[in-house]
Order: C-alpha cells, then sequence, then structure tokens
C-alpha cells in the first residue's frame, strides 16, 4: 500500500514537472518573442492544428509504454493512411467510408502486431520494426506519387479540412488591417476528445488498470490472474487505432499522401511521452504528462521557427537535452522507489 | 525515507524556482493578450525597427542537392540586404514542417511568405490561411496543384519545357551540322523523378522532338534524379540495346551515373556517334563537376537551370511594395551549356540562345 503510495507521488510530480516545464519554454517565448506575435491565441493553437496527429499517436504509444512494449510502426502506418485516404477519395470512395476503412485497417494491423508481441512473445521493438517496413512498403505500393485530396476529389473531406472553428474571443488586428479571429480545426477536437477518452480510459477501467499492473510487473500481473498475454495484445490493437485517427488528424492537416510523409513521427511520439512522463521500462505514465510532452515539443519547434535565425536542426539538439534531463530525473526515481522496496 | 526526502525536496525547490521564471511570462502573456496587441508597446523597440524593413519568410525545400543549396544562397543573399529581414525556414524534405513554417510566418505578420514547395499537392488549407491574413505568398522552384492557382501571388522558377526543348533543338542542329539523318538517331530517356514539375517538363520536350524529327526513342525509365540510379538505369538499358547513340538524362547526377555505366560496359562516351560515342544530354548545369564534365566531352549538351531565384523574388517584392502587380509565372534566364563546336546557337520559340562554354 505504502509502495503504491510513493509511486503515485512520484508520477504526480514528473507529470507537474512536464506542465512547469511547458509553462516555463511557453513564458520565454512570450517574452522573446512577444513582439513577433508569440503572445496571440493563435500561436498555441496552431502548435495545437499541427501536432494534432501527433497527440492521438502519443497517447497510444503512452498505452503501449505501459505495458513496457514500444510501437515504431506508427510513422509507417501514418504514411499508409494518408495514402490510402488520398488514393481512395480521388477514386471517388466516399470520404466517411474511407474513414471507416483507415480505421478498419489500423485495427487490423494492431491485431496482427499484437498477436506477435502478446502470444508469440516476440520482442515489441522487431515486431512493429518489422510492422514499419511493411506500412512503409504498402505506402509505396499503392503508389509512390505524390497524391492530393483536391475538391474535386472529395467535397466533403475538403470541407473537413478547410472547417475553421473560430473562437469568439482572442481576435486582433494584423498589421495588413485584416481581422484574425482565432481558430482550431476538427482534427484538434478529435485529439482533445482522444485525450480525455484514454485518459479516463487509463484511471477508471479495468483494462486501463491492468495495463500498468502488466508493465509494472508481468509476473504480479498473472498471478492476480490477469490475462497477460491479451492485455499486451489489447495494447498494441489500441495504439494502431489510436494511430488510425491519428492519420486522418494528420492528413487533415496536409491533405496529401507521399511515402516520405510522416517520416521520423514514431520518434516524436516516443520522445513526447518520455518528457511526460512515460517510463520505457513500463507500469508509469499517464497521457496529460504525453499531451505536455506533445505540446512542448510543438513549442520549441515554434520558439525556433520564430526565431528565424536558428537553423533547424535546433528543436532536436534541444529535445535531445530535454529527454536527456528526464531520463537523469526519472532514474533518480527509478533509484527512490528501488530504495523504497528494499 | 530520509533520502527520498531529500530527492523530493530538491525537486520541489527546483519548481518552485522554475514556477518563479515562469511568472513574468504569464504575466507578459496577460498583459499583451490579443485584444491591445495592436497596440505597440514602448519597449518594443525593435517592433518599430522592423516596421520600416519588409519582413520576408521563406520556408525551402531543404537541402537536398548542390542545386538546392546555391538555391538558397542565392534568396539569403538577395533578401538580407538593407531594408529586409528574412527568416529562412528549411523544412527538411517535410510538408508537415513547412506547413507549420507558414502558420509562423502568419503568426509573426511577415509581409511576405515566399515557398518553395516539397510536393504540390496539399497546400490549399495553409495556403487560404495566409490569404485571409492579407500576406502575399511568392512561389519558387515548384508549382503547387492547379486548384490553387489563386492563391499565391505570382510563381518564380524554370521553364523545364523551355530547358528540354533548347536541348533538343541543339540535337537537331547537331545532326544537321554533321548530316546525320534523324532515324539514325537511337535516343533513350533516363527520367527524373516521376511527377515531379523537373521530369514532366523535360520528358514532354523529348517527346514532342522526337515526334518532329523522326528520332527513335528506345525506352524511358526513371533514374530519379541520382547517380547511383541512373548508372543501375544504363546499365540495363546496355544490356537491352546495341544501338544506343544518344542518352537523354533529366539532370546532372543521372549523367555521371549514365557515363560510369557506358564506360564500365567498355564503350565511350562523346559527341561523335558516327564512331560508336554514345553522346551524353543532361540538364542543370550546377556544380563543377558538371562544368567539369561539359569541358571534357563528357557530356555533350547541358541544359541550364539556373537556381539563382534570389534577385527576381526581391524585384518582384520591391514591386509589389510599390503597388506594382507583378506577372504570375515568371521564369529566370537560362542557357545552354556546350564544349561541341559545330552549334553556335539555338532558336526555340523564336528566341535565339547562343551555346555557350560553362
Amino acid at each position: 500500500m505504502k509502495n503504491k503510495k510513493v509511486s503515485l507521488n512520484s508520477n504526480t510530480i514528473l507529470l507537474l514537472i512536464t506542465i512547469v516545464l511547458f509553462i516555463v519554454l511557453y513564458g520565454m517565448g512570450c517574452i522573446m518573442y512577444g513582439n513577433k506575435g508569440f503572445t496571440h491565441l493563435q500561436t498555441f493553437l496552431n502548435i495545437l492544428i499541427t501536432n494534432a496527429g501527433l497527440i492521438c499517436i502519443a497517447c497510444g504509444m503512452t498505452c503501449v509504454m505501459l505495458t513496457a512494449g514500444i510501437d515504431i510502426s506508427v510513422g509507417g502506418l501514418v504514411a499508409m493512411d494518408c495514402m490510402m485516404i488520398a488514393v481512395g477519395l480521388n477514386k471517388g470512395i466516399p470520404a466517411p467510408l474511407m474513414v471507416g476503412l483507415v480505421i478498419l485497417t489500423g485495427i487490423i494491423f494492431g491485431l496482427v502486431q499484437g498477436f506477435f508481441v502478446g502470444y508469440l512473445e516476440i520482442q515489441p521493438f522487431i515486431v512493429s520494426m518489422a510492422g514499419m517496413f511493411f506500412t512503409r512498403g504498402m505506402t509505396a505500393v499503392i503508389s509512390t506519387d505524390q497524391v492530393s485530396v483536391t475538391e474535386k476529389s472529395s467535397p466533403l473531406y475538403y470541407a473537413w479540412a478547410n472547417y475553421k472553428i473560430k473562437l469568439p474571443f482572442g481576435g486582433y488586428m494584423n498589421n495588413k488591417g485584416k481581422e484574425v479571429l482565432p481558430y482550431i480545426r476538427i482534427n484538434v477536437v478529435i485529439a482533445l476528445i482522444v485525450l480525455v477518452v484514454i485518459f479516463f480510459m487509463l484511471r477508471h477501467t479495468k483494462f486501463g488498470r491492468s495495463l500498468y499492473a502488466v508493465g509494472g510487473s508481468e509476473q504480479s500481473a498473472a498471478m492476480m490472474g490477469l490475462n497477460v498475454k491479451s492485455v499486451k495484445m489489447k495494447a498494441y490493437v489500441l495504439s494502431s487505432f489510436l494511430c488510425s485517427i491519428g492519420g486522418i488528424c494528420f492528413s487533415l492537416n496536409t491533405m496529401s499522401g507521399s511515402v516520405q510523409q510522416a517520416l521520423g513521427l514514431e520518434m516524436d511520439a516516443i520522445s513526447s511521452a518520455v518528457i511526460g512522463g512515460t517510463l520505457l521500462t513500463g507500469g508509469v505514465g499517464n497521457v496529460i504528462g504525453s499531451f505536455f510532452g506533445v505540446l512542448i515539443n510543438g513549442t520549441i519547434s515554434s520558439i525556433v521557427k520564430t526565431n528565424g535565425k536558428l537553423a533547424s536542426s535546433w528543436p532536436n539538439i534541444l529535445t535531445a537535452g530535454l529527454l536527456f534531463m528526464f531520463i537523469v530525473i526519472q532514474s533518480v526515481f527509478a533509484a527512490i522507489r528501488s530504495k523504497k522496496t528494499r | 525515507m530520509k533520502t527520498s526526502k531529500k530527492y523530493l525536496s530538491f525537486i520541489v525547490v527546483m519548481m518552485l524556482i522554475l514556477s518563479g521564471c515562469s511568472a513574468p511570462g504569464q504575466a507578459l502573456h496577460v498583459q499583451t493578450s490579443p485584444e491591445d496587441s495592436g497596440e505597440v508597446l514602448p519597449e518594443d523597440l525593435q517592433e518599430t525597427e522592423s516596421k520600416n524593413k519588409v519582413t520576408v519568410g521563406f520556408s525551402q525545400v531543404g537541402a537536398e542537392s548542390d542545386w538546392r543549396n546555391i538555391n538558397t544562397d542565392s534568396m539569403k543573399t538577395s533578401l538580407s540586404g538593407e531594408g529586409y529581414d528574412l527568416i529562412y525556414d528549411d523544412g527538411q524534405q517535410k510538408q508537415a514542417n513547412q506547413i507549420t513554417a507558414i502558420r509562423t510566418f502568419i503568426q509573426k505578420e511577415v509581409d511576405y511568405i515566399v515557398l518553395a514547395p516539397v510536393i504540390e499537392d496539399g497546400w490549399n488549407t495553409v495556403l487560404t490561411e495566409a490569404k485571409d491574413a492579407g500576406i502575399p505568398v511568392i512561389l519558387v522552384d515548384r508549382m503547387v496543384s492547379d486548384d490553387d492557382t489563386d492563391l499565391f501571388t505570382c510563381w518564380v522558377g524554370s521553364d523545364f519545357e523551355l530547358e528540354g526543348k533548347k536541348v533538343c533543338q541543339w540535337l537537331s542542329d547537331f545532326c544537321d551540322a554533321n548530316s546525320i539523318s534523324g532515324n539514325e538517331i537511337n535516343i533513350i530517356n533516363i527520367k527524373g523523378t516521376e511527377g515531379a514539375s523537373a521530369e514532366r517538363g523535360r520528358t514532354r520536350a523529348l517527346r514532342m522532338a522526337v515526334a518532329r524529327h523522326g528520332w527513335n526513342l528506345l525506352d524511358e525509365r526513371s533514374g530519379e534524379f541520382t547517380q547511383a540510379k541512373g548508372r543501375e538505369v544504363m546499365t540495363g538499358f546496355l544490356g537491352r540495346f546495341d544501338n544506343i547513340n544518344v542518352v537523354y538524362c533529366e539532370n546532372d547526377n543521372e549523367a555521371f551515373g549514365a557515363i560510369d555505366a557506358i564506360e564500365a560496359a567498355g564503350k565511350k562516351v562523346g559527341s561523335d556517334i558516327k564512331n560508336g560515342e554514345i553522346m551524353v544530354l543532361a540538364f542543370d548545369g550546377t556544380s563543377d563537376q558538371a562544368v567539369e564534365a561539359v569541358r571534357s566531352g563528357k557530356i555533350s549538351c547541358i541544359g541550364e537551370c539556373n537556381p539563382l531565384h534570389g534577385p527576381r523574388v526581391e524585384k518582384i517584392i520591391r514591386n509589389l511594395q510599390q503597388g506594382i502587380v507583378p506577372d504570375k509565372y515568371q521564369y529566370v534566364d537560362e542557357g545552354i551549356f556546350s564544349a561541341v563546336e559545330s552549334v553556335k546557337e539555338v532558336t526555340v520559340d523564336e528566341e535565339t540562345y547562343s551555346v555557350k562554354l560553362p
């Protein structure tokens, strides 16, 4: 009982550090680039719009990482989703059907990966690496061209992508004398719904808690009567399912499919989860943390882009620094915990 | 227990310090919240200073080739002079990065956006945002898809079809000068990355010339603009056809690969096709290696693809500042390079281009 309490505390503290770090970074951006429009609400909303897909994917990644697994197939799956959507819509398949098809593909893909990891007990890294190659390859099989979704190919999907949900506050006049009202796009709404649902699922459902249990210790989870294999498999299905939703969000932002799409997105998702306090060793983590991890990555990139003089490799270097910092903090907590148990 | 408490208190202290740092940021956030950001803050000296300067946001594809690097440098030099404030963003070959960059430019209220799109598609949403914010967009090098033509002010780039026409005209003139009839020309085409604007234009020009001059186009395959792939494709062609005398490569790198393959097969490259040499034609002509290949005669003719877009873009911006509406499509000046003496100039579409040594 006591043990549980400590781990809960360290979880909350890790989460708090992430949130504080985000506020600090964003505050720094506001101080440094207040005159370059950083303080506009839209700056923050743009981070959400751009990273909506990543938020969904990071939620899925967190669930997998909770079971001490990893899923590096997500970037490829997003590329495949975008390509499927672009090609499918151009072939005249209705947008809602296409969305359903993409999600179904994601679930089937997740079932296969999950079966290999859960029931055949193959290393998740290897399984999802194979998944990554498969999805990247399939993307090229569908088409090696750059395919775009236009108004002609699907008016409905086009309308979804271009639909602005205008916020009634925080508007401003820009230097061209045009009024710019802050807005979000549909993909942000989807991402936030996913975030809330997964948050409650992890907290309040049996499946959510069994993810923590399996990641904390497979043996004790099995002794408690949990079906470890099935839990693991479901984690991968969930990850691929959320990744497909993320792929749709991503597609709504880029409106095109190409083999090069979402290259390295899996690493962005993993780093967001780690910065958000999810341990690669499993059992510890939280989607709210991962959400802030995504926001931190987005803020760094936004600051570097706003600066405009820094090389675009700086976000990578800063993310590396942050990752390093979080790994150190996490190992400190791990040290505390092992002392406790002893 | 004690040690863990120490750790925890250390972290709590750190957090307090961090949150202390964040407080002014928060305060500023509130102070300059969107409603009153229209006013110039007294401490914002930079703001007033940048008022006189024209700010330009430039989103480049990446740094994948020599051509691209020269293109980037040209833009940077032209737009970093007096009166300009250039914000450069390297898209690292990712469209998503470029979309983010354009949103950042809009947020920074730049005066102009210059975009070299990594792919032609998927720009509608973000370019509409730029249009709504009243920021003119100038495209360089590559085009965006046809549906989005009202979303940009103008485009600066190369006329790839014209480049192709020039090289084909050169070949035709060369045949005339050396009394080679059209049906003796057995040509193969190593295409660029399929669907790229450069590939489309240059291929179209070749096909038209083939039809007009009665050349034999043996086959076409993509070398994806790379040396390795160019070599592979050429090796395949040499195995299948023994009568190839002209290779039409859609960029320099493919030509280098083709030359490797031809020499490895024990054949000679050069313009003396009557005596069994294989003539190599190419495009771009920006790298030192390409210049050297033309001078030594390994590449018989190169259609120049000029990467120096900077001065043209600068001029367009200067005009726009004065309210002059520029032409929608603007082609950069491009020449044709060759060390072969028999052709001095080529005439395409009633325009004459002198053949120069690079």
